[in-house]
């Protein structure tokens, strides 16, 4: 009964948010020097959305184990050897500024009064609207390797792949290779965005090979790509997508809009890159930075990953998007870090194991960032949300009316919120936060001056049920009635 | 693999004749197990632990919700907590189906904002 109406603080000297390939690093590497340490994920076991593992009860057969689920593996079993306490299936809705961490979980609610705090939350995946993009069947990339890599289910009968980056080719090698059917690929870069991006691809030979072999299933497999094209429109005909599609220049500008041709399948798989996951970091204020080689707006931070806010850590893609290899180093960096500040480890100790982290972090690195630029932001394909087009999916906020209230006056995000509602759903903004802000971007001027959303609570929603948990009338306290 | 009476995927499949299924075949993976659950009243078997908004979207349920303002059908989109479009009634419960796996008996209700 007790549980239900109190509700205990436990200390503990680091919390680590994500339990993804950062946050492992970052939990590991700082309880192994002795600090005590508790990583939260909402998922139901370590990896990540990248490594992220099929449920226990799916027996993957070992010809068919990919890199990726061994590594996931790994990391998993580092987590479990280790004196790390491991919190699945809790979702974070608060974080305080004296780094108190609210969550939900299986058994109710349960707090956490870190000393340090690590945010290693990842990243979200931008995708610019378009008419259309609200139907049931068009999903995001990064949804559909979800489906394939965790789920081994097909995303349709034939799929239409879209979008740019790493993830496009990820996802049409995965339809083949799970014996799907790919109808189209449709790739924002050119031939000569990717020849570009080769040079600094050779910083990881190994991971360059097996994406030219992903890219070489995809030519086999006959599929029809269309480079440096821009979906511009989805309409739905008895379940059929009909996707029209226009070739764009490297701004993202529709060239020819006259030219438009259509594809066609059940499910249209789209997403425009990655970009870091800041949901957290602002609602604690950090200050922040935009830069669109990071994937836009990152924490600002230090060379040891200390942000704006003492006590208070950034590891892996929330520090910039540069991949999974790179995050490793960032999380193992950030967590000694967080123990030298502790006084749990040495100053001199760290300089030592620091050198050879960065060393890899920088080849690591060069190699993310090849990625980064095959998925940059293209501020020009805003053309692609047209007036009825919906923006924030939450509050069904339309086109026209963020044009009208920028044209009202409107100069930041937050006023923007205000005045359409937009951002202000459920899912806190964290879908349409890319397109709103290119959109007023491109009236006021800059990223920089359009500024970000305020972060707010609850970062994610928390259904009233798991709130209070299950009571009858006996668990309600009755105080003793005064004496007369 | 499944056992669906004609009615029912007759119903999920909005009375087009059944396709092959998007689960992948078991020569790459093993659903260990398999149990009942009820979707909108219909009796359907899928593997346990498979994530709720998937089993949803092979048994040909692609309109989880409808929007909050202009009603308009909306189907699992980010399938990693973020999005809030997947949200479905779980025994009582408003949660996002990309965030619930399948267990026996469970009581799911799709359609919110009807």
């Amino acid at each position: 009964m007790t549980k239900i109406f109190t509700n205990d603080i436990k200390k503990v000297d680091l919390v680590v948010l994500g339990a993804g390939p950062a946050g492992v690093a970052a939990a590991n590497v700082a309880s192994k020097e002795g600090a005590e340490v508790v990583i939260i994920d909402e998922n139901s076991s370590a990896g990540g959305q990248i490594y992220r593992a099929p449920p226990n009860e799916f027996k993957p057969q070992n010809s068919f184990k990919s890199d990726e689920f061994r590594e996931g593996e790994k990391q998993r079993n580092i987590l479990k050897n280790s004196n790390v306490k491991a919190l699945f299936k809790h979702r974070v809705w608060s974080v305080s500024s004296d780094l108190v961490v609210s969550t939900v979980g299986p058994n109710g609610l349960s707090s956490w009064h870190a000393r340090s705090l690590i945010i290693a939350n990842g990243a979200l995946e931008r995708i610019i609207p378009f008419p259309g993009w609200t139907i049931p069947g068009v999903i995001g990339l990064a949804a559909s390797t979800i489906l394939l890599k965790s789920q081994y289910v097909l995303p349709g009968q034939s799929t239409v792949v879209a979008g740019c980056g790493p993830l496009l080719i990820a996802v049409a090698n995965g339809i083949i290779k799970s014996g799907g059917k790919v109808s189209a690929i449709i790739d924002l870069n050119s031939k000569s965005d990717w020849i570009k991006a080769f040079p600094r691809l050779l910083s990881r030979p190994d991971q360059l090979f097996k994406g030219m072999s992903w890219f070489a299933n995809i030519m086999k497999a006959g599929i029809k790509l269309y480079g440096g094209h821009a979906v511009t429109n989805t309409k739905q005909v008895d379940n059929v997508l009909r996707i029209s599609i226009a070739p764009i220049n490297s701004a993202g500008s529709i060239l020819d809009s006259k030219n438009q041709k259509i594809v066609e399948g059940d499910c249209l798989a789209i997403g425009h890159g990655l970009f870091p996951s800041t949901e957290i970091t602002r609602l604690l204020k950090a200050k922040h930075i935009y830069d669109p080689l990071k994937g836009g707006w990152v924490p600002l931070i230090d060379d040891d990953f200390r942000s704006s806010i003492p006590g208070v850590y950034i590891a892996g893609d929330a520090t910039g998007i540069s991949g999974a290899f790179s995050a490793v180093q960032k999380g193992r960096i950030a967590g000694m870090a967080a123990v030298r500040d502790l006084n749990v480890m040495s100053s001199q100790k760290y300089k030592a194991k620091i050198k050879s982290e960065l060393i890899i972090l920088k080849k690591n690195e060069n190699f993310g960032k090849a990625a980064v630029r095959l998925m940059k932001f293209r501020p020009e394909l805003i053309q692609t949300i047209t007036s009825e087009t919906i923006v924030c999916r939450c509050e069904d906020v339309f086109r026209s009316e963020i044009d009208e209230a920028i044209e009202s006056g409107a100069r930041d995000l937050n006023q923007l919120k205000a005045w359409t509602r937009c951002g202000m759903g459920p899912c806190q903004g964290r879908t349409c936060s890319e397109a709103i802000e290119a959109i007023l971007a491109s009236k006021v001027g800059s990223r920089e001056l359009a500024g970000q959303w305020t972060g707010r609570t609850p970062l994610r929603p928390v259904p009233i049920e798991q709130i209070i948990g299950k009571y009858t009338y006996e668990d309600i306290p009755i105080p003793e009635n005064a004496p007369l | 693999m499944f056992n669906f009476n004609k009615k029912t995927i007759f119903k999920y499949w909005g009375g087009k004749k059944s396709k092959q299924s998007l689960r992948v075949a078991g020569n790459r993976v093993v659903r260990q197990a398999f149990t009942t659950l009820t979707i909108d009243g219909c009796e359907i078997k899928a593997p346990v632990g498979e994530i709720l908004a998937v089993t949803l979207f092979v048994n040909g349920k692609l309109t989880l919700k409808y929007s909050s303002r202009i009603k308009e059908p909306r189907g699992f989109f980010c399938l990693m907590g973020s999005c809030q479009e997947c949200l479905v009634i779980v025994d009582g419960i408003i949660l996002p189906a990309c965030q619930v796996f399948v267990q026996e008996g469970t009581i799911v209700k799709t359609g919110i904002n009807k």
